[in-house]
């Protein structure tokens, strides 16, 4: 279990706790928090659960695959601390993570 | 009698488009009722893993539903399961459940799907002759899969393929049996189709194509071959038949809502009647970047139309037109597509096929229709966006790797 807490592009913050193994969006999707679209389901094949992840977690979140930076690439307002939360896995190690949503995932 | 709640929406199908369009309305902040029937069992749930990592064990159950089951209740949305709506009364804003339940709407949402079309030939009916639409054929194909079972594919699609390299994964043997002259006839390019036939070979699938099937032939109740056109058997243990899916229309069109292939419906997905929207696989739907009618079957369709759905009944401004796009994961290939090969020219290759990272373009004139890609995430967003932009393109340029796609793109 791990404490995540999102918060939307208007500021609203939603601290959820969220299972070892699922994805950091499948804990945003699953709570049904806005921000976080996820259309594809988690396949890492839509780039429509953009998060930032706050610099002090950067690297317990560790790096992004080729085919997710090939695809962040192309998202909106991409930041080097841009990720896809479909790609980030939940444990003990995330306890406590922070993640932004961008002002709009189409 | 008949139970009347207050007048809210009634959504009908909870499948992908209807359970992502009751969430989306309390998201937007609707607060009248909500009803979602569904005639499956179980929530609504995501259906794309079910030829994919759910087949090869890769996920389960649970990461499949769309929303855990206390959403529904701490939502607001009444979730009825296992119940057939059979009627639509458009006069009297109700709907009729098998159960002998009348619903009453303000706002009625038709998600009500398609079904994999069956075989009408002899020994259709035999056990092991699969069809694979919802979690519970799910269960009996996986079942029936494992070493060393022979698995016949009826249909070269992406449903077929993906089984057929989900049964590779699981230790049984494939041949997938396609009509026409070759696989993903109706969706992909030729260039993808060879790709896609050399890959499958080289992990052991067999192909037949240009081949009819006459008849499946049984030992007992059960189905232990396959009769081609020309009398040759294929030996079976197990039939999986992915020839397309008629969307479901009947209660729409028994209902006087005008249905084309799909129900009919306006870029709000709203159809004729102003209190009945339709969404996703069951609509045709405007696709206002090709200026026609079309019937996707896609997630992404049935999420677009979800948004707008809901965003015209709260009274939102409408949603960003999409360029319609799809997936499909075989073995380790994510072939990523957008946009659809309507009125083009040729098609321009950006990398090598045989590395299998590559993207097929289709263009008309100098203008992108369409991007299919594969291992390419580059390409696939890139193209998107060229799709979207509907600008002139350099083919040197898009055919040239030494050229990012961010630099083609821009």
């Amino acid at each position: 279990m791990a404490k995540i807490t999102y918060i939307e592009h208007n500021g609203a913050e939603h601290v959820i706790d969220v299972k070892n193994g699922l994805s950091v969006m499948e804990g945003a999707v699953k709570n049904n928090i806005p921000g976080i679209d996820a259309d594809c389901g988690g396949a890492c094949a839509c780039a429509t659960c953009h998060v930032y992840v706050d610099e002090a977690w950067r690297d317990k979140t560790g790096t992004p695959s080729a085919m997710e930076e090939s695809m962040l690439d192309f998202a909106e307002n991409v930041e080097a601390n841009s990720r896809l939360s479909c790609q980030i896995r939940v444990s003990d190690k995330v306890d406590g993570l922070t993640v932004r949503m961008p002002e709009s995932q189409h | 009698m008949s139970q009347e709640a207050a007048r809210g929406v009634v959504i009908v199908g909870a499948g992908h488009a209807g359970g992502t369009a009751a969430a989306l309305l309390r998201q937007y902040g609707y607060e009248g009722s909500i009803s979602l029937v569904g005639e499956e069992p179980i929530a609504p749930y995501q259906r794309p893993p079910l030829s994919k990592a759910w087949l090869k064990g890769e996920a389960d159950a649970a990461s499949l539903m769309l929303k855990p089951d206390s959403f529904y209740a701490e939502a607001g949305v009444d979730l009825i399961l296992g119940v057939r709506v059979t009627r639509i009364a458009r006069a009297k804003r109700t709907v009729s459940l098998a159960d002998g339940r009348t619903l009453a709407y303000e706002t009625l949402i038709l998600a009500t799907g398609a079904r994999a079309r069956a075989l009408a030939i002899p020994g259709a009916d035999l056990e092991g002759v699969l069809t694979l639409r919802s979690a519970a054929d799910a269960e009996v194909l996986k079942a029936d899969l494992g070493p060393g079972r022979r698995l016949a594919v009826i249909g070269g699609g992406y449903i077929g393929l993906e089984v057929a390299a989900s049964a590779r994964a699981l230790g049984a043997e494939a041949v997938v049996v396609e009509r026409e002259p070759r696989i993903l006839a109706r969706v992909a390019c030729e260039a993808l189709s060879t790709f896609f036939t050399d890959y499958h070979r080289a992990r052991g699938v067999a192909f037949e194509v240009a081949a009819d099937v006459a008849a499946f032939e049984g030992e007992g109740r059960h189905v232990a071959a396959v009769r081609l056109g020309d009398g040759r058997l294929i030996a079976c243990d197990v039939v999986l038949v992915g020839v397309g899916a008629p969307p479901n229309v009947e209660l729409a069109a028994e209902a006087g809502l005008k249905c084309v292939g799909g129900i009919v419906v306006d870029e709000q997905a709203r159809t004729a009647d102003p209190a009945v929207f339709a969404i996703g696989d069951v609509t045709h739907r405007p696709l206002p970047l090709y200026g026609r009618m079309f019937r996707l079957e896609s997630v992404a369709n049935a999420l677009e139309q979800a948004r707008q759905a809901a965003s015209a009944i709260v009274g939102r401004p409408a949603p960003p037109h999409e360029v319609t796009w799809n997936w499909s994961d075989q073995y380790d290939l994510k072939y990523q597509f957008a946009g659809l090969p309507f009125e083009v020219d040729d098609i321009v290759i950006r990398g090598d096929p045989a590395t299998a990272k590559f993207a097929v373009f289709h263009l008309k004139g100098d203008v992108i229709q369409a991007v299919e890609a594969v291992n390419a995430g580059a390409e696939f967003m890139g193209g998107r966006q060229l799709i979207a932009g509907r600008r002139p393109i350099s083919r040197a340029r898009l055919a040239d790797t030494a050229i990012s796609m961010k630099e083609v793109a821009a």
